[in-house]
C-alpha cells in the first residue's frame, strides 16, 4: 500500500460567519487549497466532503453536488457522515479510494455553518442527533448533559476536580490566542472558566466548545506523486478508526471511549510508532472532560489521571506533549464536520515550521484524534514529513 | 408659515415609571448568576409601569414634560409622531390619543411610526422635514414603549418602560440639530408576528452584524460628511440595549468614555426600546452646557440607524429647571419582586 501525501491545504477563520454561507466558506478553502497545492481543478479526480448535519443547519442535503462545481471542480463527488468525526471520515474514505486504485487525486473538504439557526436550542438539537435520538435526545438528553455524566463519573471514580478540568481549557486559550484562525484569541484565567455559568452540571460554560461556522480543504494524493505538488509533503503514515455504541448506557465504562483506544492502537500499529514517539496532538476536546479522557486513552498518562496532567503543565505548548496548539476545539472552534480537517491542517502547519507563534519544537510525528458523538465514533491518524 | 432656516430642538420631556425590578431577581427566579449576568449587561435594574400605564400614557407624561420646558402652548403643536413597538391598539392610533391628552388636537397631523428601537427618532427626522420644509413650526416626536420580554428570554433582563418627547421647531431653540442621516439595511435580527405577544431574536446576531454594524456606519458616515471627529463631540449618546454595546461602539470610534457615560441611563433603568436612545440624549442635554456639541445615534432592529449632530444653545439651563431631569425619575423608585413584576406586567394569565 503506497502511502497517501498531503499536498495542500486551506481553510477560512473559524467564527460566526453571517455573512457568507455554506458553499462561499467551502469556496474559500477550496480555493486557498487548489492554490497551496499549484494544481488545477481538472486535475482533481474526486472529491469527498465531511459535513454533518448541512440538513438541520442550513436546509441543504446533497452538498456534495453544490460544493465542488460551485468551486470550478467537477470530479465527482461523495459527502461522509459520522458527527463530529465526519471530516476525518472523509478523509480516511478518500485515502482508500486513492490506495484502491480509482484515483490519483482527491479534494477532501470539511464544512459546518451552525450559525444560521436562530435558536441556540435548535443547535443543541441538531447536535444532538449524533446521541441515541430513542434513548438520548428523544428524553431530553443533550450532549452538554451527556458529557456531563462522562465528568461526573470521571470525578465520582477517580477524584478528579473543576479546577482540573478548568486547566484544559486554560491551556487551550492560551494556545488559541497564537492562532490568527482561531474563533477566540483571548486568554482565560482558572477563576473566569471555575465561575462562568452551570450548562449541565458539572460542566461550566468554559469546559464547552463553541458553536462555530468553518470549512477546511487539503488535497491528497499518492507518494509518488507528491513532489509535483509540493517539496515539502505531508505524509499520513497511521490510520485507524474505532465505533462503540452509540448510547453511553449500553458501554461497560463511560470514564473511557472503546472507540479511542481502538483507533489509537491501528493507527500507531500502521505507522510502527509508540506512544513516546507522538511529538504533538490534536483532540477533540468538545469538553474539556473528552480532552481528559483522551489524554488517558491514548496513552499519555495512567488512566484516571488525565485531569493532573493537565493542571501540572504537562500539556502545555512544548511541554512534556504539545496538546491542542491550535487552541483546540475549544478556543479554536469546533464547526462540526470541519472540526477532523482543521486538526489535519494544524499538523500540516505544525511538521512544515509554516505555525507561526504557536510552532511546536519537537515536530517529526503529529497526531489527530477526531471524535463522533460522545465518543461512538473515532479516528486517528498519524504524520509525518517525508525526511 | 416659517421663515426661519434652522431646526433643533426646542424642548425634551421624558418619563420613567417608578417601579423597578433588579435583574438579580429575575436571574434568582431562571437558576442564573445574577451577578454574573448584571455584569455581563451593565445593568443593575429595570423599570416596569404600573398596572394601568401604558405607551400611551407615558407618551403623554413625557409630552407634558416637553411642552413645559420648550414653553410653547399645545395649539402650535402642529404635528404628533409617537414612535414605539408596543402600541395598546394594532388598530387605532396612539398619536392621536396623546394629541388629544396634551390638547395639541385637532388641527395637528398625527401618526404612530414602528421602528422597533428607533421610530422615536424617525419621528424626529420626520418633524424635521415639516420645520425644515416649512410647512409647520412645531411638531412633536416621541419614542415610548413600555417593552416585552418573554419570560426566561435573555431579554427579560432588560426589557424595561420609559418615554421621550421632543418638542421640534425653528425657533427658541435650546440645541440645533445640524445635521441627519441614516444607515438602513434588510437585517432580520429581531421580530414580532402580527399576533405574538413576546418578539423572537437572533441571540449573538443581534451583535455584530445588527447592533454594531449599522450604528458605527451610521456614525462614520455622519462624521465622514460633516467632516468631523470623536475631538469634535464632547458628548456621544448610542441607543443603549445594555452598557456593554454602546461603551464597545464608543471604543471602537473613538470616543473616550467619559463622553458615553452620561448618556447611559440603562444601567439603573433598563432597555427603554424606542425611547432609548432619546433617554440617553436628555440625560445628556441635562448636564451640557451651551456650545457643546453631540453626536447621537439610534438604533432600530430589522435594521436601521439614525444619526444627528446636535449644538447646545445658551438658555438651556434655565429652561431646564421646567422639568425633572432624567436622574430625578431614575431616583425616584419602588422595587417590586418577580411575582409583583408579572402582575404588572401582565404575564398572569387568568
Amino acid at each position: 500500500m503506497e502511502k497517501i501525501a498531503i499536498v495542500g491545504v486551506g481553510n477560512t477563520k473559524i467564527g460566526e460567519w453571517y455573512e457568507n454561507s455554506l458553499r462561499g466558506l467551502t469556496d474559500i478553502a477550496i480555493t486557498k487549497a487548489l492554490e497551496s497545492a499549484n494544481i488545477e481543478p481538472k486535475e482533481i479526480e474526486s472529491s469527498f466532503i465531511g459535513s454533518m448535519s448541512p440538513g438541520i443547519f442550513n436546509q441543504q442535503e446533497h452538498i456534495s453536488a453544490l460544493i465542488g462545481p460551485h468551486s470550478g471542480v467537477g470530479a465527482p463527488a461523495l459527502r461522509v457522515e459520522s458527527a463530529c468525526a465526519s471530516g476525518s471520515q472523509a478523509m480516511r474514505v478518500a485515502m482508500m479510494a486513492i490506495n484502491a486504485g480509482y484515483y490519483d487525486t482527491a479534494l477532501v473538504v470539511g464544512v459546518e455553518k451552525m450559525t444560521d439557526l436562530i435558536d441556540i436550542g435548535d443547535v443543541t438539537t441538531a447536535l444532538g442527533t449524533a446521541s441515541d435520538g430513542e434513548w438520548e435526545l428523544g428524553v431530553g438528553a443533550t450532549f452538554p448533559a451527556l458529557f456531563a455524566l462522562m465528568m461526573r463519573a470521571h470525578m465520582h471514580k477517580y477524584g478528579s476536580t473543576l479546577e482540573e478540568f478548568a486547566s484544559v481549557a486554560v491551556k487551550n486559550h492560551d494556545n488559541g490566542s497564537l492562532n490568527p484562525d482561531a474563533q477566540f484569541r483571548k486568554k482565560v484565567s482558572m477563576e473566569t472558566v471555575m465561575n462562568s455559568r452551570i450548562i449541565a452540571d458539572p460542566i461550566r460554560l468554559f469546559d464547552c466548545s463553541p458553536v462555530s461556522d468553518g470549512a477546511a480543504a487539503i488535497i491528497l494524493t499518492k507518494e509518488s506523486l507528491a513532489k509535483k505538488y509540493t517539496d515539502d509533503p505531508v505524509y499520513i503514515t497511521g490510520t485507524g478508526a474505532g465505533t462503540d455504541h452509540i448510547a453511553l448506557h449500553q458501554r461497560p465504562d463511560i470514564t473511557t471511549m472503546e472507540s479511542a483506544k481502538r483507533a489509537v492502537k491501528t493507527a500507531f500499529d500502521m505507522a510502527k510508532i509508540k506512544i513516546k514517539d507522538v511529538d504533538f496532538i490534536e483532540v477533540h476536546d468538545c469538553f474539556t472532560i473528552a480532552e481528559v479522557i483522551t489524554l488517558e486513552d491514548v496513552g499519555f498518562c495512567k488512566k484516571g489521571q488525565g485531569g493532573k496532567f493537565s493542571l501540572d503543565g504537562e500539556t502545555a505548548l512544548n511541554s512534556t506533549i504539545s496538546v491542542n496548539p491550535s487552541g483546540g476545539l475549544k478556543a479554536k472552534g469546533h464547526p462540526v464536520g470541519a472540526t477532523g480537517i482543521y486538526q489535519v491542517i494544524e499538523v500540516f502547519h505544525q511538521l512544515r515550521n509554516e505555525a507561526g507563534k504557536r510552532q511546536v519544537k519537537k515536530n517529526d510525528i503529529g497526531v489527530t484524534h477526531n471524535i463522533g458523538g460522545s465518543g461512538a465514533t473515532c479516528v486517528v491518524n498519524v504524520f509525518s514529513r517525508g525526511d | 408659515m416659517s421663515h426661519s432656516k434652522e431646526v433643533g430642538i426646542v424642548g425634551y420631556g421624558v418619563y420613567i415609571p417608578r417601579f423597578r425590578i433588579k435583574v438579580e431577581e429575575i436571574a434568582r427566579i431562571w437558576g442564573q448568576p445574577g451577578e454574573v449576568v448584571s455584569k455581563a449587561l451593565g445593568v443593575e435594574e429595570k423599570s416596569i409601569p404600573d398596572m394601568d400605564e401604558d405607551t400611551i400614557t407615558i407618551s403623554v407624561e413625557a409630552a407634558r414634560n416637553a411642552l413645559k420646558m420648550a414653553e410653547i402652548l399645545p395649539d402650535d403643536i402642529e404635528a404628533v409622531y409617537v414612535g414605539s413597538e408596543s402600541h395598546p391598539y394594532a388598530v387605532k392610533p396612539t398619536a392621536t390619543i396623546v394629541s388629544e391628552a396634551i390638547g395639541a388636537a385637532p388641527i395637528t397631523t398625527a401618526a404612530d411610526l414602528e421602528f422597533a428601537c428607533k421610530a422615536g427618532t424617525a419621528g424626529v427626522q420626520m418633524c424635521m422635514g415639516l420645520v425644515k420644509s416649512k410647512s409647520i413650526n412645531a411638531g412633536l416626536a416621541i419614542g415610548a414603549d413600555c417593552s416585552q420580554g418573554r419570560p426566561g428570554d435573555a431579554l427579560e433582563y432588560t426589557a424595561s418602560a420609559g418615554a421621550c418627547a421632543l418638542v421640534i421647531g425653528n425657533h427658541n431653540l435650546i440645541a440645533s440639530i445640524d445635521h441627519t442621516e441614516s444607515f438602513t439595511t434588510d437585517t432580520p435580527d429581531f421580530w414580532r408576528r402580527e399576533g405574538a405577544t413576546y418578539p423572537s431574536h437572533g441571540g449573538r446576531f443581534t451583535g455584530e452584524p445588527a447592533y454594531f454594524k449599522h450604528v458605527t456606519r451610521a456614525a462614520e458616515n455622519i462624521m465622514y460628511n460633516t467632516n468631523t471627529t470623536p475631538d469634535d463631540y464632547e458628548y456621544v449618546v448610542f441607543h443603549e440595549p445594555n452598557s456593554k454595546f454602546p461603551l464597545a461602539t464608543a471604543k471602537k470610534l473613538g470616543f473616550s468614555k467619559e463622553k458615553v457615560m452620561p448618556s447611559l441611563a440603562v444601567k439603573w433603568i433598563g432597555n427603554t426600546y424606542s425611547a432609548s436612545s432619546m433617554i440617553g440624549l436628555a440625560a445628556t442635554l441635562d448636564v451640557a452646557k451651551a456650545g457643546d456639541k453631540i453626536l447621537m445615534i439610534s438604533y432600530g432592529s430589522g435594521s436601521g440607524s439614525d444619526a444627528f449632530t446636535i449644538t447646545v444653545r445658551e438658555g438651556i439651563a434655565e429652561r431646564r429647571k421646567n422639568i425633572p431631569t432624567v436622574q430625578d425619575y431614575i431616583d425616584n423608585k419602588q422595587y417590586l419582586d418577580y411575582s409583583f413584576y408579572t402582575k404588572h406586567r401582565g404575564k398572569i394569565k387568568m
